[in-house]
């Protein structure tokens, strides 16, 4: 009989806790930094462009093969108004394929691409699959608005996928990553 | 004159699954009942296969990494660490320390995680209905809102990497996980005082299907299934793989080989865990590398073949990987434990009562995409 009343104590102890839940829809809880959502493209705000020049190393390196890019001639850089020789002419990203494993944010060369650490892309549900195949334009929202105030870039220790942090690639130089 | 007439009576089957919530899964068991008595047990598998090892020969050695979270959903980090064991050991690198202890702590608090869960889901299966399950799942939720601020996901974190780990933890890491090891500490010992003695739940426990440890080793069990027998085999201490030598644990093993000495090694074997993952804050290097030197963008792995082997909460998890070269694995064979302690099922199960064949199929504690991969 004493266990079952050590049971019972324990019950009623707990009973009289402080919740730990809170009322989703209204209270939201404040997501970590680091917290993976779908990738999304970041805007150059100095330039007036994407800083994805559409290499394609995302889409080469993607597990499941939810990426698309097409590659063109900036027209900005004609005018000397841009570094970019090239720029992304088309990039979809299907997130009903995407497992939120972070591979194209490590091996992107230019950070062009991150993942979303806000609400919106945790509560990415629609009614259709189709309009879970993100566009240019619907990837960039999120950047060129400010809605996206601060992404989780991966520090140092991605030694072998040849990123690292910007100042540290001024210290280096011009050495080019590794790899292929 | 009354007339001599025997009862005629026939065995009935039962279908159990694969839409039940006490199979734990995708698991569907037909038994066939002699009145309350189970004659007769068939399991079926292969519900939730998705061929994860094929899909995995298809990447290359880092993408691959995310499948093997998708194989094991309740220790992903066992899972991503045996297969960085295997690439590790076929290519000869050297896992820096500190990556090493960041390992170890986030493996060992996946074990807890992960029997966490067994204890909710045993419980509901006893009959203590929602109350263990939802303690459990609140310790589980700081576990894995501390996972979430090091690796950015809930569930399938593809963070450990052939050679160390992707990122380095943040700066408060160790402050942080005292927090959580104390906290869960004392939800662990919560649910210990809720369980451990009940009468009714020994009463239902106790002397339930028990296994000699000639039959254990007979039917392949490995992990708790195997301690609870009382063979002392720990692939931690028995084979130490990454640092495992350093640390000062003990290994709980049960008398019976019941299905309440698999819940009480499970309950030591949280608190275990929980030691070695402040063993583990201690000894831990402040700084230093997190991944092996010159690895390049594309990982390409000498050929041969290799087996590594840790102690996953549910026992042996094994990769067997065979390369020819070049950047994706030739054969990629994985060893889940949950499928080798499911398979002696039928044995467990036979000669018992119905009710207690969700008891005992819950104290193996399944995972079924481990079990189908």
């Amino acid at each position: 009989m004493l266990g079952v009343f050590k049971s019972l104590a324990t019950a009623v102890a707990a009973a009289v806790r402080r919740p730990v839940t809170v009322q989703y829809p209204t209270q939201k809880k404040e997501l970590p930094h680091r917290s993976r959502g779908f990738p999304l493209l970041l805007w150059d705000a100095e330039h007036d462009e994407p800083f994805c020049t559409g290499c394609q190393v995302c889409a080469r390196y993607c597990p499941t093969n939810c990426m698309t890019v097409t590659m063109k001639d900036n027209p900005q850089y004609a005018e000397g108004k841009s570094p970019r020789k090239k720029i992304v002419d088309r990039f979809f990203i299907d997130y009903a394929r995407c497992m939120r494993c972070n591979i194209c944010v490590e091996v992107c060369n230019f950070d062009a691409i991150v993942m979303d650490n806000t609400w919106r892309s945790v509560e990415m549900s629609r009614y259709d699959r189709q309009d879970l195949v993100m566009d240019l334009e619907a990837l960039l929202y999120a950047s060129k608005t400010g809605y996206l105030k601060d992404p989780f870039r991966i520090p140092m220790g991605m030694a072998h996928s040849g990123w690292m942090p910007k100042e540290e690639r001024a210290k280096v130089g011009a050495a080019s990553p590794e790899g292929g | 004159m009354a007339i001599e007439h025997e009862l005629e009576t026939i065995d009935l089957h039962i279908n159990v699954g694969p839409q039940h919530p006490a199979t734990h899964g995708v698991f569907r068991m037909i038994l066939t009942v002699d009145g309350e008595k189970v004659v007769d047990c068939d399991p079926v598998i292969g519900y939730m296969h998705r061929g994860a090892e094929k899909l995995s020969e298809n990447c290359d050695y880092r993408q691959a990494i995310g499948y093997q979270d998708r194989t094991e959903y309740l220790a992903q980090f066992n899972a991503e660490w045996t297969y960085c064991l295997a690439v590790e050991k076929l290519m000869g690198l050297q896992v820096p320390e500190r990556a090493e202890y960041i390992r170890v702590i986030l493996g060992e608090l996946n074990r807890v995680a992960s029997h966490l869960m067994f204890m909710g889901a045993f419980g509901t299966d006893v009959g203590f209905f929602g109350t263990p399950f939802m303690y459990a799942f609140r310790e589980r939720e700081v576990i894995q809102d501390f996972f979430e601020a090091i690796t950015g996901e809930r569930m399938m974190y593809n963070y450990f990497r052939p050679g160390g780990v992707a990122w380095d933890v943040p700066p408060d890491f160790v402050e942080q996980c005292r927090y959580v090891v104390n906290h869960v500490r004392r939800g662990v010992e919560e649910l210990d005082a809720l369980m451990t003695d009940n009468e009714v739940f020994m009463a239902r426990c106790r002397g339930l299907s028990p296994v000699t440890p000639e039959q254990a080793i007979n039917w392949g069990f490995s992990g708790p299934m195997l301690r609870a027998c009382g063979l002392k085999h720990d692939l931690r201490r028995a084979e130490p793989y990454s640092i495992y030598d350093r640390f000062d644990f003990e290994i709980p093993t049960g008398t019976q080989g019941d299905v309440y000495d698999r819940y009480l090694v499970r309950m030591e074997e949280m608190k275990q865990a929980l030691r070695i993952v402040e063993q583990a804050l201690e000894q831990m290097p402040p700084h230093g590398p997190i991944m092996a030197e010159g690895l390049k963008r594309t990982i390409r792995v000498p050929p041969g073949e290799v087996y590594a082997r840790t102690e996953s909460p549910r026992g042996e998890y094994g990769v067997y990987l065979v390369s020819k070269g070049g950047d994706k694995p030739w054969r990629l064979k994985i060893r889940s434990a949950a499928f080798s302690n499911l398979s002696a099922l039928k044995n467990l199960v036979v000669g018992n009562y119905v009710a207690d064949a969700i008891i005992i199929l819950g104290s193996i504690d399944i995972v079924l995409c481990e079990v189908d991969r």
